[in-house]
C-alpha cells in the first residue's frame, strides 16, 4: 500500500530537474540574444525574451494538466489524439500562415501556433499504441507497412508544408521500431543508404560503384555459407542504381538552397571565388555561428557580454542558432554543460523506458528519447558545421511557444506514464 | 543488443560534440582581444602632429586641415550632377566611377568620394553641401610646409603600408606615418598617441552604441613639437646656390655636432607631397632615375673624397711619427713608384713641408708619407690596418649612428678588404691612390664634414645630429658626448695652418672673405660611369671642405658638386659663401654669388645620355645661363617667411 504523501514522489524528479535546467538556461540565452540594449521589461509581450517568459509560465500550467490526466487516457485516446493532430496539419493548408517559406502556422492573434510541434507527441502515442497491440509483430511486412504509414502521414503533410527540418524528425521513429523488433536488415540498409549517398556526392559514381562491388564481393567470398550469386549481383546492381539516383536527385530534384547546404557540408565547392561568394550568402550563417562559438573560448565573454550576440551577427540566433549564444557568452564550460544535460536527459528517458512494464509506455518513452536525440543531434551538429544546415530548434532551449509546449507535453506524458508503471501489474 | 543502439548513438554524438566544441573553443580559439573583435568598431581619434621649428625658432612644418567628401550610397538622392562635378572639379565619368566604387564597397558605409579638397574648394562647396543628400565633408589633418626648403631634411608623411601594419600594431590601414627625413626619424615623438573609441556594431556594420558605455575609450595625446638644428636661412641660401647643379652640402657646428644645413641637389618643394597631388608627384620624383631628387646626396652619396683626404694622411703620418713638421719632401712634378708615376701640379724640385704640401695639394708629399705609414714596421699589411683604424676613429667607413633615417657607411679599406685582390704579397705601392683620396677610400658628404669638424675641434667631434630640442623632453645624451679621434691634439695645428694657407695663398686664395679666417681644402676627383657597358670618364667632381673661423670655429662644411671640375671652381665658391652667410648674415662676395647663379652644369649632366661623343674637363665648355628669376623669387619668398 502506498502512503498518500508518496504520490508526489512517484514522478521522476531527475528528469523534471533536467527539464527545468534546460528551460531556464535556454531563457537566459534568449534574453541575451534578443534584448535590445534598453532597460529590460520582462512583461512588454513584445521582445522574444518577454514572450518566452510567458510561454514558460504557461508550460507549467500544461505540465500540471498533463500530469493530472489519468495515465490510461493517453493510451486509450491515442488514436483520437493522432486523428486530431492530422486534421490540424491538414487545416494549415486552408487557414495557415506562411513564415520563412513554411506554411506551418495558425495565426491566433496574440501568437502563432505550429501544429507540427504537437503532431510529434501524437504520432509517438499512435506508434506506441500500434506496436503494443498484441496482434502486431514487426517481423511481418504487413505490420511494418502499417506502422510506416502511421509515421509517414504526418511526415508527408509536414513536408508539404515546406518544413523539411521537422519532417526529418520523423526518422527518429526508426530507433523505436528497431527497439521493438524491426529486422536488422533495415538498420543495415539505412546505414548503406547513407554511406552510398555520401560516397556518391563526395567522390562520384565511379568510385562508389567500385567500392560497392569490391565490398559486396569480399563479403560474398568470405562467408562460409555462400549467399546465392544472383542475390549478390542484385545487391550490387541496387547499390549502383541507388548511386545514380542520388546523383540525379542532387542535380535535378532537390532545391538549390539545399544543394548548396550539402555542398558546403561535404566541401564539394573548390573554386575560391565561389567559396567567397558562398561565405556571404548560403554559408553566412554557418560562418557567423562558428565564429561566435569560437570567440567564446574556454570560459566565454560573460552573460549579456557577447559582442557578436549583441551585434546580432548570427541571424535567427534566438531560435535555431541559440546554441551560439551559449558558445559566445558561456564558452566551452557552458556548451559542454548543455551537451551534458541533453545526453543525461536522453539517457535518463531511455533508462526509464527500459524499466516500463507495459510495451506502450516503453515504446512511447523510446519515441520521446529518439525525438529529443534527433533534435539535439541535428541542431547542435548544424550550428557547429558537422551536418548540413537543417532548420530545427534545440528542444526546450530555442525561442518559440509551440516548440516549448510540444516538447513539454511530449516529455510530461512520459513522466506521467512512468509514474503510473506501478499500476500496470 | 537492440536496447543499446540509441544509447550508444547518444553517447557517440555527445562525445563527438564535445570534441568539436573543444576544437572550436579551446584548441582553435585565440585568446580574446577587444582589438581583434570584428563585432566592435574601433574609431581612432587622431592627435595633432607635432610642429617642426628651425634652430632660430622659425616654424618650418605645421598642420593644415583638409577636407574629404564622403558618400553613403544608400542615402544619395537624385542631384544636379553637373553643378556638383564642377564644384568638385571632376567630370561626369569620374563621378559615376566613384559612386560605383562606393556602392561596391558598401551601400551603408561612408566611402571617400573625393579626397583632400583644398581650403578654397571647401569654402565654396560647404555652402551648397546641404543640397546633396548622402554626401558630407570629413575633416582630416595634413602637413603644411611653411617654406619650400629642406624637402630632404624634413621629409614627408604618407599612408602606412602593409609591412609596417604587420610589424607594428599601433598602425592601422590608412594611418599616416613619417616616410623620410625628420618626419620618419622622429615619428614616435611627432605623432603623439591615437585615442580610441569602441563601438558595438551589428552585422550590417551599423553602430549600435558605445561598447560598455565607453569605459575602455581613451583620449588622443598630442604629438610633441621639435626644434631641429637646421638654420633655415642658411639652408635656403645653400639650396639657391645649388640650383642647376647636383651634389650635396653638409654644414656642422663643430662645437656641438649640430647640422646647420643639409642640402641635396636637385631638391623639390615638400608641399608637392601633400594632399591630392601627393601620389602623382611622388611617382614623378621616384621615377626620375637620372636626377634622383629623392636620393639624399649629402647623406647617401658615396664619393671618393679626393684631396681633402690628404689632411687625414698628414694627420696619421704625424701621429705615427713617420714625418715631423720640419721635414721637407721634394716633388719632381709627381711621384715615381716602381715603374709608375703619379702626377702633381708642383713645379719640379719644389720642397714641401706639411703646411705647404696642404696649401699646394702636393701629391708626391702625401704619396710618400702614405707609404711611410704603411711600411713603418716593414709590414704593409699591419700598416694598412693601423691606417684604417685611425680613419675609422673619424667616423669613416661606418654609419654615423645618428638621427637621420638614411645613410651610407662609405668605405675604408683594410688588409682584409684587399685580400681578394692581393691574396699573398701586399706592398704599400699597391694602394697608393688612397693617399690622395682616390682609389678605394670613399666617403659621404656628411662624413667628410664631420672629419672637418673634428679637425676644427683639434681632435674630437660630436655625432652629427639634426635634433636640437623636443618640447617637454630631452635629446639623447650621445649627442652631447665628445668622441675622440686617435690623433693627438698637437698634430692638428700644422694641418689647420696648412688649411689656412689654402685660403691665404693656395688653391682657394681667390675665395677669401673679408674679416673671416677660413681654413679649407679643395678637391678634384676623377670619376667614371658606364655608357653602353663602356667604362667612360666624366668631368671631375668639384669638392671643397672648410671651417671658420680658424680659432673658435663656428661652422664646418663639406661641399660636393658633381662634375663641377676643380675644387675651387664650384664647391669652393659655395663653401665660402655659405660660411659668410652663416657667420656674417650678409654676403660681401656678391661676385662669387653672381657667378654661381649664372653658371649651370645641366649640359654636363645631359652629356652621358645624349648618345653623342663628348669631351670632359678641359674640353668641356662651361654653360652660362641668365639668373634663374623664378628660383630667386622662391628664395626671397622663403626669406620673407623666415
Amino acid at each position: 500500500m502506498l502512503r498518500k504523501t508518496d504520490r508526489h514522489f512517484k514522478f521522476d524528479w531527475i528528469t523534471i530537474i533536467l527539464f527545468f535546467l534546460l528551460v531556464g538556461f535556454g531563457w537566459l540565452n534568449i534574453l541575451s540574444a534578443s534584448h535590445t540594449g534598453e532597460t529590460l521589461d520582462y512583461f512588454n509581450f513584445q521582445d522574444p525574451y518577454s514572450k518566452q517568459l510567458i510561454f514558460i509560465m504557461l508550460s507549467v500550467v500544461l505540465i500540471i494538466i498533463t500530469l493530472s490526466i489519468d495515465a490510461k487516457f493517453y493510451e486509450r485516446f491515442s488514436s483520437i489524439i493522432y486523428m486530431v493532430a492530422l486534421l490540424s496539419l491538414v487545416g494549415v493548408f486552408i487557414f495557415g500562415k506562411t513564415i520563412n517559406g513554411a506554411t506551418s502556422w495558425y495565426n491566433l492573434g496574440v501568437m502563432t501556433f505550429q501544429p507540427s510541434e504537437f503532431a510529434k507527441a501524437a504520432t509517438a502515442l499512435a506508434v506506441a499504441k500500434y506496436i503494443s497491440d498484441l496482434n502486431t509483430d514487426l517481423k511481418y511486412f504487413k505490420d511494418q507497412l502499417k506502422v510506416f504509414i502511421i509515421i509517414a502521414i504526418p511526415a508527408i503533410l509536414i513536408l508539404l508544408q515546406n518544413d523539411t527540418g521537422s519532417t526529418l524528425v520523423y526518422a527518429a521513429f526508426f530507433f523505436v521500431l528497431y527497439r521493438e523488433g524491426l529486422p536488422t536488415i533495415y538498420l543495415i540498409s539505412a546505414l548503406l543508404v547513407i554511406i552510398i549517398a555520401i560516397l556518391t556526392l563526395k567522390f562520384g559514381i565511379i568510385i562508389t560503384t567500385i567500392t560497392a562491388v569490391v565490398s559486396v564481393l569480399a563479403y560474398h567470398f568470405t562467408r562460409r555459407k555462400k549467399p546465392s550469386i544472383i542475390q549478390t549481383t542484385l545487391i550490387i546492381l541496387a547499390a549502383i542504381l541507388f548511386s545514380f539516383a542520388i546523383r540525379y536527385a542532387y542535380n535535378t530534384i532537390i532545391p538549390a538552397h539545399q544543394k548548396d547546404r550539402i555542398s558546403i557540408w561535404l566541401r564539394l565547392e573548390k573554386d575560391p571565388s565561389e567559396l567567397r561568394k558562398m561565405r556571404q550568402t548560403v554559408a553566412y550563417n554557418l560562418n557567423e555561428s562558428e565564429k561566435a562559438i569560437s570567440s567564446g573560448g574556454f570560459s566565454g565573454k560573460g552573460f549579456l557580454e557577447g559582442t557578436r550576440t549583441t551585434g546580432k551577427f548570427v541571424p535567427e540566433q534566438h531560435t535555431d542558432y541559440i546554441f551560439t549564444t551559449v558558445g559566445e557568452e558561456w564558452g566551452f564550460i557552458g556548451t559542454f554543460g548543455v551537451v551534458l544535460i541533453f545526453v543525461l536527459l536522453i539517457i535518463r528517458i531511455l533508462h526509464l523506458s527500459e524499466l516500463q512494464k507495459s510495451q506502450f509506455s516503453r515504446a512511447y518513452g523510446y519515441a520521446v528519447a529518439s525525438i529529443f536525440f534527433i533534435h539535439f543531434m541535428i541542431n547542435i551538429g548544424m550550428v557547429m558545421g558537422l551536418i548540413p544546415t537543417i532548420g530545427i530548434p534545440l528542444p526546450l532551449f530555442s525561442y518559440g511557444g509551440s516548440g516549448l509546449w510540444g516538447f513539454t507535453i511530449l516529455l510530461f506524458i512520459f513522466i506521467k506514464l512512468d509514474s503510473n508503471k506501478i499500476n500496470e501489474w | 543488443m537492440r536496447q543499446f543502439l540509441l544509447f550508444i548513438s547518444v553517447v557517440i554524438v555527445g562525445l563527438l560534440f564535445t570534441a568539436r566544441l573543444f576544437y572550436l573553443q579551446v584548441y582553435a580559439s585565440d585568446s580574446y582581444s577587444l582589438y581583434e573583435d570584428n563585432a566592435i568598431r574601433k574609431v581612432y581619434k587622431y592627435p595633432k602632429r607635432g610642429f617642426v621649428y628651425d634652430r632660430n625658432g622659425e616654424l618650418l612644418v605645421a598642420n593644415q586641415p583638409s577636407y574629404d567628401v564622403m558618400v553613403i550610397p544608400r542615402e544619395v538622392k537624385p542631384l544636379d550632377t553637373l553643378e556638383f562635378c564642377q564644384l568638385l572639379k571632376i567630370d561626369k565619368e569620374q563621378f559615376n566611377k566613384q559612386l560605383e566604387k562606393a556602392k561596391n564597397y558598401s551601400y551603408r558605409l561612408p566611402y571617400v568620394f573625393v579626397s583632400q579638397l583644398s581650403k578654397e574648394d571647401y569654402a565654396i562647396l560647404q555652402e551648397k553641401m546641404r543640397k546633396y543628400e548622402g554626401f558630407y565633408i570629413q575633416k582630416r589633418s595634413l602637413r603644411q610646409y611653411e617654406t619650400t626648403i629642406g624637402a630632404n631634411v624634413l621629409g614627408d608623411i604618407g599612408e602606412v603600408n602593409n609591412a609596417i601594419i604587420n610589424k607594428d600594431p599601433y598602425y592601422k590601414m590608412g594611418d599616416l606615418i613619417g616616410k623620410q627625413g625628420v618626419e620618419a626619424s622622429y615619428e614616435d615623438i611627432l605623432r603623439g598617441k591615437k585615442g580610441i573609441q569602441f563601438i558595438q556594431k551589428d552585422r550590417f556594420n551599423r553602430n549600435i552604441a558605445p561598447y560598455k558605455n565607453g569605459t575602455y575609450d581613451t583620449l588622443p595625446e598630442p604629438g610633441k613639437d621639435i626644434t631641429i638644428t637646421i638654420d633655415a636661412k642658411l639652408q635656403a641660401y645653400g639650396e639657391l646656390l645649388m640650383q642647376h647643379k647636383r651634389g650635396g652640402i653638409i654644414a656642422i657646428e663643430p662645437q656641438t655636432g649640430e647640422i646647420l644645413a643639409m642640402i641635396s641637389a636637385p631638391t623639390y618643394d615638400p608641399n608637392a607631397l601633400v594632399g591630392r597631388k601627393r601620389s602623382k608627384n611622388f611617382t614623378k620624383l621616384f621615377y626620375d632615375t637620372i636626377a634622383k631628387p629623392l636620393f639624399n646626396r649629402s647623406l647617401q652619396g658615396v664619393y671618393e673624397p679626393g684631396s681633402p683626404f690628404k689632411l687625414l694622411t698628414g694627420l696619421i703620418a704625424l701621429q705615427e711619427d713617420v714625418i715631423d713638421t720640419s721635414e721637407k719632401i721634394t716633388c719632381y712634378t709627381g711621384y715615381k713608384y716602381g715603374n709608375r708615376f703619379m702626377k702633381c701640379h708642383c713645379a719640379s724640385g719644389t720642397r714641401n713641408d706639411i703646411i705647404s704640401a696642404i696649401e699646394k695639394s702636393c701629391n708626391a708629399y702625401f704619396a710618400s708619407t702614405y707609404r711611410r705609414i704603411l711600411d713603418k714596421n716593414g709590414n704593409a699589411s699591419l700598416g694598412i690596418n693601423r691606417w684604417s683604424d685611425h680613419l675609422k676613429s673619424f667616423g669613416l667607413g661606418n654609419f654615423l649612428n645618428n638621427d637621420l633615417n638614411v645613410g651610407q657607411p662609405g668605405r675604408v679599406p683594410d688588409r682584409e678588404y684587399y685580400r681578394r685582390i692581393y691574396p699573398n704579397t701586399f706592398y704599400s705601392t699597391y694602394t697608393i691612390s688612397n693617399s690622395i683620396g682616390q682609389g678605394e677610400v670613399a666617403t659621404t658628404p656628411i662624413q667628410l664634414a664631420n672629419v672637418v669638424a673634428a679637425i676644427a675641434n683639434r681632435g674630437h667631434y660630436f655625432t652629427p645630429h639634426i635634433i636640437k630640442s623636443i618640447s617637454g623632453d630631452t635629446i639623447p645624451s650621445k649627442y652631447k658626448t665628445p668622441i675622440h679621434t686617435t690623433i693627438d691634439k698637437k698634430h692638428f695645428d700644422p694641418v689647420v695652418e696648412g688649411m689656412f694657407e689654402v685660403y691665404n695663398k693656395g688653391t682657394a686664395s681667390s675665395l677669401k672673405v673679408e674679416g673671416i679666417d677660413i681654413c679649407g681644402k679643395t678637391g678634384t676627383v676623377e670619376n667614371f660611369t658606364k655608357i653602353d657597358g663602356k667604362h667612360t670618364q666624366l668631368t671631375d667632381h668639384s669638392i671643397f671642405v672648410a671651417f671658420a673661423p680658424k680659432d673658435n670655429p663656428k661652422i664646418a662644411i663639406a661641399v660636393f658638386v658633381e662634375n663641377g671640375y676643380w675644387g675651387s671652381r664650384f664647391a669652393g665658391k659655395i663653401a665660402s659663401l655659405m660660411i659668410e652667410k652663416y657667420i656674417k648674415g650678409t654676403i660681401s662676395r656678391t661676385d662669387l654669388e653672381h657667378w654661381l647663379l649664372t653658371h649651370s652644369l645641366e649640359d654636363e649632366y645631359a652629356k652621358p645620355y645624349s648618345g653623342e661623343p663628348f669631351g670632359i674637363n678641359r674640353q668641356a665648355k662651361l654653360q652660362v645661363i641668365p639668373v634663374d628669376k623664378e628660383a630667386l623669387k622662391i628664395y626671397e619668398d622663403n626669406n620673407k617667411k623666415l
